[in-house]
């Protein structure tokens, strides 16, 4: 047995001992092991260099329990299913909704169950990472949903995985949700990480997407805090084979401190991701998107853009790498971080990286950082437009540009929506 | 409704306009000519606000309103509208977004009622047409990809549709072939009204051949050197600005 140094560690400890009874032994213990082998990440772990999140992490707060009684507010034209305080809620959820060929299960019923397919699945072995944080969600997973759509379904109206803090009490909560989708199967999946209250919180939440041959996923999403006391790590864990596409968009508006990462695996030829996304940030919050997408077979395509928008003393961080492995010929990779510093104290970190063991492929990636443009604001203000608004507008061009492409238009409404109101709260 | 006197405007640690006076009369269509990098362009940017091109000396009227002081937006809305020579492309901002803020700021700042969508949508339809903006540039981001004469299109629908007192066109001809001239010289010709003024830079007399002004100044070295009517366009175009490089250098 390992010892453990901090009082974190020894709080994730004892909430291992409690998980543990409640099911998948094997699978809780190995990533138990591979976690506190670790412990958790400080700054000399390279993939955490620029979040502290041993410092945001110190002092957990005791385990999620589900409340009753709790209205959730509906923001979205969609099938949702609600994961309230770490707990999925049949309950809040509009199950009779969903469509023919798609089927829900809590991930806590699965693991009682430990049906060893299921449990595979839930490991998500075959996408590797040694992410501590990622292992921690394994071994402390209290629910979540399995979401299967089944080979040649298509469903119309997106589902969404919602997934929502409410106490007013520190918690910490660990949930796993997994998005299965069967051979040319094609769905839009929108994801909600949101918080009711302003207590401290620190929430740790992954979903694994599986994409068989010819499935196409649209993966919208949506990150909101109330507070500088927030701490969230959500990670996208995706694998894909053969011609499937997961086209990703997310908008992230910082509050606290929120990394997502996504680690995804292209497993099969011509198979197809793109990352999309926005971040804003102000006041104190820090907000990093670490990426890596690993192109594992030939004729592989990939697309990252990413938008920042910092204002205050706002921190953003970018990693992103593209690895090409030995035969994954013909890869196609480009990858963009650009970043507008609305303050003078925000601070943007890059680090784009790209490790290519193919000699046949197309890769590139670009990262900036400035301000405004002072050409475009003077050619607005001379037409007339304060300067104030002409400054929001170009903000929320800037920031729209990550979701060119995003077919849904109810999705680009709601982002822009977002972005104006964002933008209509600053105060300087 | 111009007044400029005795204006001197430096850029950086660099004096580019060296007491500038200059008097342009409602109705008026103004012709300033000059050679290159002498201060045109300044010129303009100090009349519409633009940051960093500081008056050090001398004033700026309009209609007796001293306007050095006002910021960009507010100029516009007193009625200044520039057509840049180089109008800049802004790829998030969608194109009928733009004008309908641009309207609507400026009829806010002087008191007025917001356009309502419908009446919105008419005016520049109709402003389009005669413009020869297509619907299909209408629906693109503000001036993303759009060719240089498409650009100037869009400058002058936008002076069409803003209805500004003041028109300054800088370098409005260049890189314009003989039939886009032609249509935005149209669209100039349209708006020329007794209470409305213009001053068109442009290095060439060519312009001016379709734009007829009313007053022509020669610039050079920071100052309007000699000032005549149309006349004065004609016997710039056959000697050029020798002699007004020569006292430069002088």
């Amino acid at each position: 047995m390992v010892k453990l140094a901090s009082e974190a560690e020894a709080a994730f400890s004892s909430f291992y001992e409690e998980m543990k009874t409640k099911g998948a032994t094997g699978l809780r213990s190995a990533a138990w092991d591979a976690f506190s082998s670790k412990g958790l990440p400080n700054r000399r772990v390279e993939s955490w260099h620029y979040t502290d999140i041993k410092a945001a992490m110190s002092k957990p707060a005791p385990l999620a329990i589900g409340r009753a009684g709790v209205e959730t507010a509906r923001t979205h034209d969609s099938i949702r299913l609600v994961v309230l305080d770490g707990i999925f809620r049949p309950d809040l959820s509009n199950l009779s909704a969903l469509p023919e060929g798609v089927k829900v299960q809590s991930v806590r019923d699965a693991l009682a169950q430990g049906t060893p397919g299921v449990m595979a699945l839930i490991a998500s072995a075959d996408v590797q990472t040694d992410d501590a944080l990622l292992s921690l969600n394994a071994a402390l997973m209290q629910d979540g949903v399995i979401l299967r759509v089944g080979g040649g379904v298509t469903v119309e109206q997106p589902i969404e995985l919602a997934s929502i803090t409410s106490s007013d009490e520190a918690q910490s909560s660990f949930t796993r949700s997994l998005v299965i989708m069967g051979k040319d199967a094609r769905a839009t999946v929108i994801e909600t990480a949101g918080a009711l209250s302003a207590a401290s919180i620190q929430d740790n939440q992954a979903l694994i997407v599986r994409l068989a041959q010819g499935a196409s996923l649209n993966l919208f999403s949506h990150a909101t805090g109330q507070s500088e006391a927030l701490v969230r790590v959500m990670s996208l864990v995706a694998h894909l084979d053969e011609r499937a596409t997961l086209s990703a968009y997310s908008l992230i508006e910082g509050a606290g401190l929120l990394r997502r990462q996504i680690f995804a695996r292209l497993d099969g030829e011509r198979a197809r991701v793109a990352f999309n996304g926005a971040t804003l940030a102000r006041g104190r919050s820090h907000a990093d998107t670490t990426l890596i997408v690993d192109h594992a077979k030939p004729n592989g395509e990939s697309r990252e853009r990413f938008r920042n928008i910092l204002d205050d003393t706002s921190v953003g961080v970018f990693q992103g790498k593209i690895i090409v492995r030995p035969g994954a010929q013909k890869t196609d990779g480009v990858m963009q971080s650009k970043t507008v510093l609305i303050s003078d104290s925000a601070t943007m970190n890059n680090k784009p990286e790209l490790e290519i063991f193919a000699d046949d492929v197309q890769c590139g990636h670009g990262a900036t950082c400035g301000r405004l443009d002072k050409d475009q604001l003077f050619y607005l203000t001379a037409r007339g437009i304060p300067r104030k608004e002409a400054e929001s507008l170009l903000i929320e061009g800037f920031a729209i540009e990550a979701f060119d492409g995003l077919e849904n238009e109810a999705l680009r409404n709601f982002v822009s929506e977002r972005v104006t109101k964002w933008m209509s709260g600053r105060t300087a | 409704m111009l007044e400029i006197k005795d204006l001197h405007v430096s850029v950086g640690e660099r004096e580019i306009l060296k007491g500038l006076t200059l008097s342009v009369k409602a109705g008026e269509v103004a012709a300033i000519m000059g050679p290159n990098g002498t201060g045109k362009s300044t010129l303009s940017y100090v009349i519409s606000g633009r940051e960093g091109y500081e008056a050090t000396q001398g004033e700026v009227r309009l209609n007796g309103e001293n306007i050095l002081d006002l910021d960009p937006a507010e100029r516009a809305a007193k009625g200044i509208f520039l057509a840049f020579q180089y109008p800049v492309e802004i790829p998030g901002v969608a194109t009928m977004t733009f004008l309908k803020a641009a309207m609507n700021a400026q009829r806010r700042a002087r008191g007025e009622e917001e356009l309502a969508t419908p009446d919105f949508m008419k005016r520049v339809k109709d402003a389009s047409a005669q413009l020869g903006v297509s619907q299909e540039m209408l629906r693109r981001p503000l001036n993303a990809g759009f060719s240089g004469g498409e650009k100037k299109r869009m400058e002058i629908l936008q002076m069409a549709l803003l209805q500004p007192r003041l028109a300054i066109l800088d370098e409005t001809d260049s890189g314009l072939d003989i039939d886009a001239l032609r249509v935005v010289a149209d669209g100039v010709n349209a708006l020329r009204a007794p209470e409305r003024a213009f001053v068109v830079i442009t290095h060439y007399q060519r312009l001016l051949e379709y734009i007829r002004p009313d007053t022509v100044h020669v610039m050079a070295q920071g100052r309007i050197m000699r000032s005549g009517g149309p006349e004065l366009a004609l016997e710039l175009e056959e000697r050029g600005y020798q002699d007004y490089i020569a006292q430069e250098a002088a």
